[in-house]
């Protein structure tokens, strides 16, 4: 089946099987491989990208169920408040494998959009669905109160 | 068996682009970098190379896992080069032991191993570029110096910018013996410098292993007999090949490859799959088995590491003996980037690109797989997501050779979460058996431990003389405390499940053993846990400064909030120290939160201590996970678990305040992305025990 997507601004058009997890559509069909699969249950976060600005797991979203809302990637956050996260997540150093990273971003940049100076249980609900093995935690907090504080300085 | 679509006939049904299908070339590991510029660079060794337009280039031989090598390295190098560290640029190295020595990436030796010959790299350079300006100048060398990037005659004013001295640099000869920097004289080495991964990593660009795409390339996954040392037996892919996407179907060493379009078809099609499996004869096997057969072979001979004095004549003598069981799992490693690899055979060649901790065993496995030497096999090594010790092994890297040139087009094969939890190497199980004798004094005049554990060497057919893997005792035969009486033996006891390096090997067990025990024996002595051991560490001055400094900042012996209990433990590994102080508090419903972990550590220098401390907190979170709940287990013959649902590691809100403090020094390097996790697991255990008012022995925690 042929699915109409818009994806960090860009208009898309991709033939796949509707069951197809977003996730794949983004990584395999077209090299936006910022989007990690780390479990595939929706139990690590580490897929997480905005359906019109909400933080969605992109292995529990089929492509048919995406819709018309626009999908948002690591790759296309800068463009929004994401820049800031970013930053922040520059200045406190925060990845070291990385590779949990854009989903910790994306969910942290979805809270903020929502709660522009989340409560630390705020803070702790959104981000613990998400899995680090490295030990960034402790960094993504202060990088998501340093956001919130309003810049990287 | 059915036959799979030959490679001739994939071959004609065509390698590239099914319906939709859009196939980006993302190459990640570029080639040498060349020159803007026409005139020559000036690459003296294999480590660096400046441009005439002044841009350094340092090669990492090491892979970077997040442990920071791609930024503490080049520092090393850039710091006897005296360079301008904000021109500096990184390249991984491509895998070759002939031009990059060892790059094997494991028991935290990237720094301390690199340490003298990436000076000596920088040092080259430097001595070159004095040389050359001092030529072009016609003064003397030693009249002289360098400064971020330029060499400075003072006497004359004059100037001159590395770059615009490569040309002439690199006529000259290399000096063997060049003269390093006074340590005192290091202005980049003991900063805390940004990484240099660190923006690639939060916009999306990172190349780990499983983004990479190469034109043409197909996605595999493979069905693998759940059973350890189970094989197929037979398989239909009539089913399989039907799902839409799917490419072919062909056997491999390690089960049945699905080749498809995309992952999720190959995974669609792997579900269709008709397989069915020869379990082999370890089909019955369980974890409470094991654990017996631990308990039997604890009773029986025993292999001895480590005899000082008379143990039982000073047990047999001692006013109080204490004895203690230890036990702790199977770990799986679980690293968020799932294993996979990259392969593309065709006659003659065999490029791999890959998340690896070990590239030249990479090259090794390929090239037997190819047909080729090793040398012959180009193996790009990505950004790991995690390593831990599973990417030292090189099982995913066969998977996607073996499917390649099964098929003729490049693959990329990826394991699932599952795939990954249930056909891990894990971190053996192991059962400890302790015991102490105290004088009429409360005096530590005997020890004794056994450790029964499967030998991850000897599972591999290492020959071990004696029946000793001196790797399994290690942290129980280095005890450093001093004790009249002591006896360190070990019992192999090797199992059909498959083991392997886990991040700070068998220290993460022998240390929960070593320091729950003494604390049992601070209690039986009525003696602090932190005096206790500071007594008995006079001779290991770097164990005892930690323990020091890690009392000092954790405000040991002052008071807590009610409900909260602190615990302790101090361990030695890969040529580091670190003590660990754990602040513990009991829910209402009994569990466990640990709310404070203060760290110290003696690394040495510390080539980039704010990458110190990230490695802490790394081997602490890692650490903590298995502590509270880290458990893989065993039926029939298979693991039990296998996602993030019933392997739970530690997540935002159950993670403590850790701080981390460094023993300044000023002698060499030595290891952090492993020292900082045996003593997590002890430390949180005494400190749960003094809450429970009841000893914990078993790990993990939240049994």
């Amino acid at each position: 089946m042929s699915f109409s997507l818009t994806i960090n601004g860009k208009s898309y058009t991709v033939d796949a099987h509707p069951d197809t997890p977003l996730l794949w559509v983004l990584r395999d069909y077209l090299n936006l491989t910022g989007t990690k699969y780390g479990c595939g249950q929706g139990l690590c976060g580490s897929c997480t990208v905005h359906l019109d600005g909400e933080s969605a797991r992109s292995c529990q979203t089929s492509v048919a169920a995406v819709g018309g809302r626009k999908v948002t990637t690591i790759e296309g956050l800068a463009a929004t408040l994401g820049h800031r996260v970013q930053q922040a997540w520059i200045a406190e150093q925060v990845p070291q494998c990385g590779y949990c990273q854009s989903g910790q971003i994306m969910e942290a940049a979805a809270l903020l959009a929502k709660h522009a100076k989340p409560t630390p249980q705020q803070v702790g609900e959104a981000m613990s669905g998400l899995i680090c093995r490295c030990g960034s935690y402790q960094a993504i907090r202060l990088a998501i109160a340093r956001a919130a504080a309003g810049g990287a300085q | 068996m059915r036959t799979e679509l030959t490679r001739r006939e994939f071959l004609r049904s065509g390698a590239v682009g099914g319906a939709g299908l859009v196939i980006a070339f993302y190459l990640p590991a570029k080639a040498e970098p060349k020159s803007r510029g026409t005139k020559p660079s000036f690459q003296p060794n294999a480590w660096l190379q400046i441009d005439p337009e002044d841009n350094v280039t340092i090669w990492v031989g090491k892979s970077e896992m997040g442990q920071g090598v791609r930024t503490s390295l080049p520092m090393i190098v850039a710091e006897e080069l005296d360079a301008d560290w904000t021109r500096v640029r990184i390249e991984p190295a491509l895998a070759d032991t002939q031009k990059y020595g060892n790059q094997l990436t494991g028991g935290s030796t990237s720094v301390r191993t690199s340490w003298e010959r990436l000076r000596k790299a920088g040092a080259q350079a430097r001595a070159m570029l004095i040389a050359a300006a001092a030529q072009n100048w016609g003064v003397a060398p030693d009249s002289c110096r360098t400064e971020n990037g330029s060499v400075i005659h003072e006497l004359s004013g004059r100037r001159a910018r590395y770059g615009s001295l490569a040309e002439a640099a690199a006529k000259l000869p290399v000096p063997e013996k060049p003269p390093l920097k006074n340590p005192r004289d290091f202005r980049i080495i003991g900063q805390s410098l940004p990484r240099l991964d660190i923006p690639e990593k939060v916009d999306g660009s990172a190349g780990f292993g499983i983004d990479v795409r190469v034109p043409g390339m197909l996605f595999g996954v493979v069905a693998r007999c759940p059973v350890f040392g189970g094989k197929v037996a037979r398989f239909d892919a009539t089913r399989a090949k039907a799902v839409k996407g799917v490419r072919a179907v062909a056997p491999i060493s390690s089960g049945v490859a699905v080749i498809a379009d995309s992952t999720w078809a190959a995974m669609e099609g792997r579900k269709a799959l008709d397989v069915t499996w020869n379990e082999g004869p370890h089909a019955a096997l369980t974890s409470a088995e094991i654990s017996r057969r631990f308990a039997r072979l604890a009773a029986g001979p025993a292999a001895v590491a480590r005899e000082e004095g008379d143990a039982e004549a000073a047990l047999k003598r001692a006013a109080r003996k204490l004895e203690a069981v230890y036990e702790v799992p199977y770990l799986a490693h679980a690293t968020m980037e799932p294993m996979n690899a990259t392969a593309y055979v065709r006659p003659g060649s065999c490029e791999v690109w890959a998340p690896t901790q070990f590239p030249s065993m990479a090259q090794q496995v390929a090239g037997k797989i190819a047909g080729l030497p090793p040398e012959k096999v180009t193996v790009h090594i990505t950004l790991l997501g995690g390593g831990f010790g599973r990417r030292a092994e090189a099982d995913y890297v066969a998977d996607a050779v073996e499917t390649s040139k099964a098929v003729g087009a490049p693959v990329q094969v990826l394991w699932t979460r599952e795939d990954d939890m249930q056909h891990d190497v894990y971190r053996p199980a192991s059962y400890h058996v302790l015991r102490a004798g105290l004088d009429a004094d409360g005096r530590l005049i005997a020890w004794t431990h056994r450790v029964v554990a499967p030998s991850i060497g000897g599972q591999r057919g290492e020959k071990l003389e004696g029946g000793l893997d001196t790797s399994a005792v290690d942290g129980a035969a280095d005890l450093p405390y001093a004790i009249p009486n002591l006896r360190v033996d070990y019992v192999m006891a090797n199992t059909a499940v498959p083991t392997g390096y886990w991040r700070s090997v068998y220290a993460s067990q022998t240390a929960f053993a070593n320091e729950c025990f003494l604390d049992e024996i601070a209690a039986a002595a009525g003696k602090d846990p932190v005096e206790l051991r500071r007594a008995l560490l006079n001779k290991a001055p770097h164990h005892k400064a930690v323990l020091e400094l890690v009392a000092e900042k954790s405000g040991w012996g002052q008071a807590l909030p009610a409900g909260r209990f602190r615990g302790l433990a101090v361990h030695g590994s890969f040529h580091s120290c670190v003590a660990e102080v754990a602040e513990v508090s009991l829910a209402k419903d009994g569990t466990p939160q640990v709310h404070r972990v203060v760290c110290a550590i003696d690394c040495g220098l510390p080539v980039n201590p704010a990458g110190v401390a990230s490695q802490m907190q790394s081997g602490i979170v890692y650490g903590l996970s298995a502590a509270l709940r880290g458990k893989i287990t065993i039926d029939k013959g298979r693991v039990q678990q296998s996602n993030f649902d019933d392997y739970q590691v530690l997540r935002f809100n159950e993670m403590p305040q850790v701080e981390v403090h460094i023993v300044p020094s000023s002698e060499a390097p030595t290891g952090t992305g492993e020292p900082g996790l045996p003593p997590i697991a002890p430390a949180v255990a005494n400190a749960v025990s003094a809450a429970r008012g009841q000893r914990v022995r078993k790990l993990p925690i939240l049994a």
